[in-house]
């Protein structure tokens, strides 16, 4: 199963890079404009030698994982406060659904306003947009923990703390884990977007440079593929640790793949 | 040791579904309970084992009004399945409630492997709950109970999904536990033959606004076996009274009270 997807992924992107590639040499489109796959390629590999570069993505992760953090504390304190008060759960609900869909982009004037570093607007924005997912899957998980299972704890003469951490918080781990992963992935759109306008360091201002005064296109299509790359590297490697961490989960779901 | 006194409940709004239940336990007995399916069993427990405030009446155990789970209560869930918790091992789930006794890690584990084995699952402690068999899984709960060494130990249809030569073991387990314990027992179930071979006394409910309808004594010798109780002439005379009674045929007898 797991290889059939590897091949067919292979494929694919093999597939892509031929059309880009001869696209490119056929004239169908202006080279100059967008250079053949296999310049970029190669751009892309000499970069992971290129010092400067290799600073403007730590400074991106950097943004990228402080926000991360703070949203993840943030929504899950925010998650159980609101998840063990009912009805501060049910009022919170609709403001929650209602703030959700304001795109953390149109706040990036807002931000760069706010805030007197580069580094702490593209944080506090990640923060903003990552603490949705994660707010949202923490309260629809609280409200599905199975009643049982606090009454088991509860029979044994377990007070509330005891229920919260023995049962509210294991049932939970899996979902908010699942809005860890779509949060980590909005994040890095929203860190990047925000270089690609304010500047500063990090991958978005390397395209934006790369990109300016007639510029070198090779370079900046070398920086986006490295950013694809980092997004789909972070998504593996928490699959992998939800796989791992949550079997349990996953098998009783029937969700392993 | 325990005593109901004209304990009512409904649901909300709902119907009554406990219409009045006088009962007192001596410390050390076991009362079987037995009565027609959905008549209020579970709910009646759960009132009983405090996690259910009673819509009226009350609940005194050891001179105490029940208003909270008592100290040393141990509940088996007829919903044994939910009741175990699938992010633990087997063993850890034994083990858990013993962190209210003050125990270490390794006497935990100790007393969760020596309650495995007596309920015949030596060798599933560092299983998960979802990798054994329901019948696995209700001996599990059993002896999570059984480990926590309580005063008052509260059975709901615990011998439901195990196979009929397990069951008998269990049952002569829970004989075994009564003999030297001084455990307190109460065991709801819908086997007739098992409420009678077990208990010191058989309380026959009536269907839903449960009552007492009769409250049999088990006249049988302390000693008990499977092959000989069985064929006891008391033995036959009492099922068949029960038999009736669940039935709702025959007199009411007050034998015990
Ligand atoms: N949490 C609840 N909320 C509302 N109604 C409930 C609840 N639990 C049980 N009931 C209702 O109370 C009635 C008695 O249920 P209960 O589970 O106590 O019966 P029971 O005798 O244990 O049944 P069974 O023989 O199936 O185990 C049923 O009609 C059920 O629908
Ligand atoms: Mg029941």
């Amino acid at each position: 199963m797991r290889k059939i997807q590897i091949v067919r992924g292979t494929i694919g992107v093999a597939g892509a890079v031929a059309v880009a590639e001869l696209a490119s040499r056929s004239g169908l489109v202006d080279p100059a404009a967008l250079p053949a796959a296999s310049t970029v390629l190669q751009r892309a590999a000499e970069l992971t030698v290129d010092g400067e570069f290799l600073a403007d993505v730590t400074d991106t992760l950097k943004a990228w994982l402080g926000g991360l953090a703070l949203a993840t504390l943030i929504a899950l304190a925010a998650g159980l406060a609101l998840g063990s008060t009912p009805w501060l759960g049910r009022a919170s609900r609709i403001v929650v659904e209602f703030m959700r869909p304001i795109p953390s982009v149109a706040l990036i004037p807002l931000a760069i306003v706010t805030f007197s570093s580069a580094t702490q607007s593209k944080m506090a924005l990640v923060c903003y947009a990552a603490t949705w997912p994660i707010l949202i899957n923490t309260l629809y998980a609280l409200r599905d923990v199975d009643p049982l299972a606090k009454e088991t704890l509860r029979s044994f003469g377990f007070g509330p703390a005891a229920v919260l951490l023995r049962v509210n918080l294991p049932s939970i781990a899996p979902f908010v884990a699942t809005g860890v992963r779509i949060s980590a992935s909005v994040g890095l759109v929203v860190v990047i977007s925000t270089e690609l306008v304010a500047g500063g360091e990090g991958i978005g201002s390397y395209l934006t440079e790369t990109q300016s005064g007639g510029g070198r296109p090779d370079l900046m299509l070398a920086g986006a593929v490295w950013a694809g790359v980092l997004g789909l590297l972070i998504n593996a490697v928490l699959v992998a640790a939800e796989r791992r961490a949550f079997r349990w989960h996953t098998v009783r779901t029937g969700a392993s793949a | 040791m325990l005593e109901i006194e004209n304990l009512t409940h409904a649901y909300g709004s709902g119907p009554l579904i406990v219409g009045g239940i006088d009962l007192r336990v001596e410390a050390g007995e076991l009362v079987s309970i037995v009565g027609p399916s959905g008549c209020g069993k579970s709910t009646l427990l759960r009132c009983i084992a405090g996690l259910q405030r009673p819509s009226g009446g009350l609940v005194t155990k050891d001179g105490k009004v029940v208003e909270q789970v008592p100290d040393d209560l141990a509940v088996v869930f007829q919903d044994y399945s939910r009741s175990l918790f699938p992010w633990l091992s087997v063993r850890d789930n034994v083990a858990l409630p013993l962190r209210r006794r003050g125990l270490k890690r390794a006497a935990r584990h100790e007393a969760a492997d020596q309650a495995l084995e007596s309920v015949g699952l030596a060798e599933a402690g560092s299983k998960y709950p979802w990798q054994l068999s329901g019948g696995m899984q209700q001996r599990a709960s059993i002896a999570r109970a059984l480990a926590y060494r309580p005063t008052l130990l509260i059975m709901d249809e615990p011998f439901g999904s195990v196979d009929a030569q397990t069951r008998e073991d269990l049952e002569d387990l829970l004989l075994s536990v009564r003999g030297n314990g001084g455990m307190t027992i109460l065991l709801v179930t819908h086997d007739i033959d098992e409420s009678v071979y077990v208990g010191d006394r058989v309380v026959v409910l009536t269907k839903s606004p449960t009552r007492v309808r009769a409250d049999l004594r088990v006249g049988l010798p302390a000693k008990r076996d499977q092959i000989t109780t069985r064929g006891l002439p008391e033995f036959v005379h009492l099922r068949a009274e029960v038999g009736r009674l669940v039935r709702g045929i025959g007199t009411p007898v007050q034998s015990a009270s």
